[in-house]
């Protein structure tokens, strides 16, 4: 999955980049990335990264799905963790492990009508603080931690979900799109109530 | 050695005139609202019952162990150093203190947090800090951690019963044996490791999931997203639960009751019987098109049935009270409060320690997680929203009854073969009116439980 590599297979159709590669190398960058001589302390990088996670976040809170999956890569990973470490997803089923057919998936879902987990649907509002930007090997990679907290309000009471992202951005033609994003919820190991809407 | 538990407690016998709640064609709604009948459950069913607490391979070697629970007692389900298993009450001797705050480890001793007393375990007192300032004798074994009396395996499923007169497991089980050996049976070797957990919840009465575990009525309408969503790109719109569509009572998958509660949802019966016929019909899945033309060019013509190991297997096998095979899943039902429970649809991976995959076991799993993550993100989401608004509608006091009574009094519908099993087109309610049944007469029961302690 190197940000240059050449897309033989439309990705919204077929699942060929999910292979053993894309997991090793899943594994591996989510485990040793948040290194303090690592962190770029520029302000205009961590600004730049920083609005796009925001803009990320207003996107979802306002349900424009289109513009929100036209801030990934084609060949993209949705990934929210079912244990505190992140796991091994070769090997452990997650709460959500979404390749770029399985988000549009979820967004036709959500807009059949028939969802009724989502009809009505959630109102929420997301913060999004404590952003840092690690470098990587890469010059066209970076990876950033945000942390961030959903209120969600549905039917009969508002709640909670907190937690942290990891984000793999990879620059392609000018533009930062984000290739993996993993959702660290922090009770993602503990029973859900309704967990239905994109995080 | 055996304790007889005589304290005041709720007896279920004595609540209700049980045959007015369950009544042939319907239920009262109390039986899904009343905090009293769920404090009765908890010994009528949860505690008289053989309820599943896990998997033996959450606790592979010894002195492994996992938290759980048997009803609301709290459980240290664990594999002693001698590798017996056993269920200890998480509840330390002295106060009450669980003694063990983790979701699984390894340990020889269990030492309680608040004042100190150890444990082996085995639920035997190890020692009590400044034993001089006592002038009991801590050999009595009623210092020592109580335990189910009753815990046995059938085929790496751990149950575990306080009820010294309830069958052996295995006569528990019955006839539902069959369908649990076949589903382990298709697995290299007939095993399964358990390989972490879509964890869900809802605000709801645990029965609401034990009822919707056996019903083909609900599928096209609660799951229509899904449907839709799974064959948005199919060519012939097959994909998944497709064979509910049209005339499903028509269709060869059946529903079946099988005695002491469980049934029996096979679904099997719709799909082609040949090696790729359940790879045809799964769901688009992340890595799907990869794997499975690696596997053919690997494989050739195996690779079809190899690729069935990822394919979800159309069954739902429900053990009565709170265990249930779905597709790949063990699917465990806990009930919280009267109105919330935790329904845990726990990964199944495939072992293939023999090598009988030839080399193929870490990629048909790395595609048997992504199929099994399809139904809990996208199916049983909509079915808790609609148990939700079940027990949200239960609140109208006034109008009483929950009806159940579908394919009931039609000449000929459901069959009753010479084992008992009783057989019905796939959206009957007959599982229902069944499992309700046994459901009352245990209500109706006084079980003496009891717990054990080492001596």
């Amino acid at each position: 999955m190197s940000a240059n590599m050449q897309t033989v297979h439309d990705p919204t159709v077929s699942s060929y980049y999910v292979n053993d590669e894309l997991y090793r190398n899943l594994v591996e960058n989510f485990t040793d990335w948040q290194r303090e001589e690592l962190a770029i302390a520029v302000p205009e990088v961590r600004d730049r990264f920083r609005l796009l996670i925001e803009r990320e976040a207003r996107l979802l809170d306002e349900l424009r799905f289109d513009e929100w999956l036209a801030m990934y890569s084609p060949e993209c990973i949705y990934w929210v963790p079912g244990t505190p470490e992140g796991g091994d997803p070769r090997r452990e089923i997650a709460v959500s492990f979404d390749d770029r057919r399985r988000m549009e998936d979820r967004i036709y879902r959500l807009r059949t009508g028939y969802a009724w987990s989502q009809a009505p649907k959630s109102r929420t509002v997301r913060m999004i603080s404590n952003v840092e930007v690690f470098a990587t090997s890469e010059s066209a990679v970076r990876m950033v931690r945000s942390n961030f907290l959903i209120s969600e309000f549905r039917v009969d009471g508002t709640r909670f979900l907190s937690g942290w992202c990891g984000h793999r951005f990879v620059e392609r033609a000018g533009r930062w799109e984000i290739q993996v994003r993993q959702v660290n919820l922090i009770d993602c190991d503990r029973n859900l109530r309704n967990p239905s809407i994109v995080l | 050695m055996l304790e007889k538990l005589n304290a005041s407690r709720i007896e279920g016998a004595d609540l209700y005139d049980w045959d007015e709640l369950v009544q042939e064609d319907r239920v009262h709604r109390l039986i899904y609202t009343d905090p009293a009948i769920f404090t009765a459950e908890m010994t009528n069913i949860f505690g008289a019952v053989w309820v599943y607490l896990g998997h033996e391979s959450q606790i592979p070697a010894n002195d492994d162990y996992i938290t759980v629970r048997l009803g609301l007692r709290p459980i240290i389900l664990l594999r002693d150093s001698q590798g017996k298993i056993r269920a200890l009450f998480n509840r330390c001797a002295h106060r009450g203190t669980t003694l063990c705050r983790k979701d699984k480890g390894s340990a020889r001793i269990f030492t309680c947090p608040y004042h100190g007393w150890s444990y082996l375990n085995t639920g035997k007192l190890r020692a009590v800090p400044w034993p001089d300032g006592y002038a009991c004798d801590f050999n009595d074994a009623k210092y020592n951690v109580a335990q189910v009396p009753r815990v046995d395996s059938y085929r790496g499923f751990i149950f575990a019963t306080l009820n010294p007169d309830a069958p052996s497991l295995i006569d528990y089980l019955g006839a539902i044996t069959k369908p649990i050996d076949e589903w382990l049976d298709r697995q290299p070797k007939g095993r399964i490791r358990v390989c972490e957990a879509n964890r869900l919840k809802y605000k709801g009465n645990w029965k609401l999931a034990y009822d919707n575990s056996g019903d083909g009525y609900h599928v096209v309408f609660s799951h229509r997203s899904l449907l839709e969503m799974e064959n948005r790109q199919a060519d012939v719109a097959n994909k998944g639960m497709s064979y509910y569509k049209g005339s499903p009572d028509t269709a060869p998958m059946y529903i079946a009751y099988m005695g002491n509660g469980h049934h029996f949802k096979d679904k099997r019966p719709n799909i082609q019987k040949r090696a790729g016929g359940l790879w045809a019909v799964e769901g688009p899945a992340p890595g799907s098109e990869h794997y499975a033309e690696a596997l053919r060019r690997r494989f050739g013509a195996k690779a079809e049935e190899i690729l069935d190991l990822a394919s979800s297997e159309p069954v739902n096998i429900n053990v009565f009270p709170n265990f249930s095979l779905l597709g790949n899943h063990i699917q465990v039902f806990e009930p919280i409060s009267v109105d919330e429970t935790n329904v845990t649809w726990y990964g199944t991976a495939v072992v293939d320690e023999d090598d009988t995959l030839r080399g193929a076991v870490d990629e048909i799993n790395a595609l048997r997680m992504r199929t099994q993550e399809q139904f809990p993100n996208f199916g049983e989401v909509d079915d808790l929203a609609n148990f939700e608004e079940i027990q949200r509608g239960l609140a109208c006091q006034e109008d009483e009854w929950i009806y159940m009574h579908r394919g009931l009094g039609i000449p000929g519908r459901v069959k009753t073969d010479d084992n008992g099993i009783i057989t019905a087109p796939a959206t009957d309610e007959v599982f229902m009116r069944e499992y309700i049944k046994e459901w009352k007469r245990l209500m109706k029961a006084t079980p003496k439980l009891v717990v054990q302690r080492e001596p």
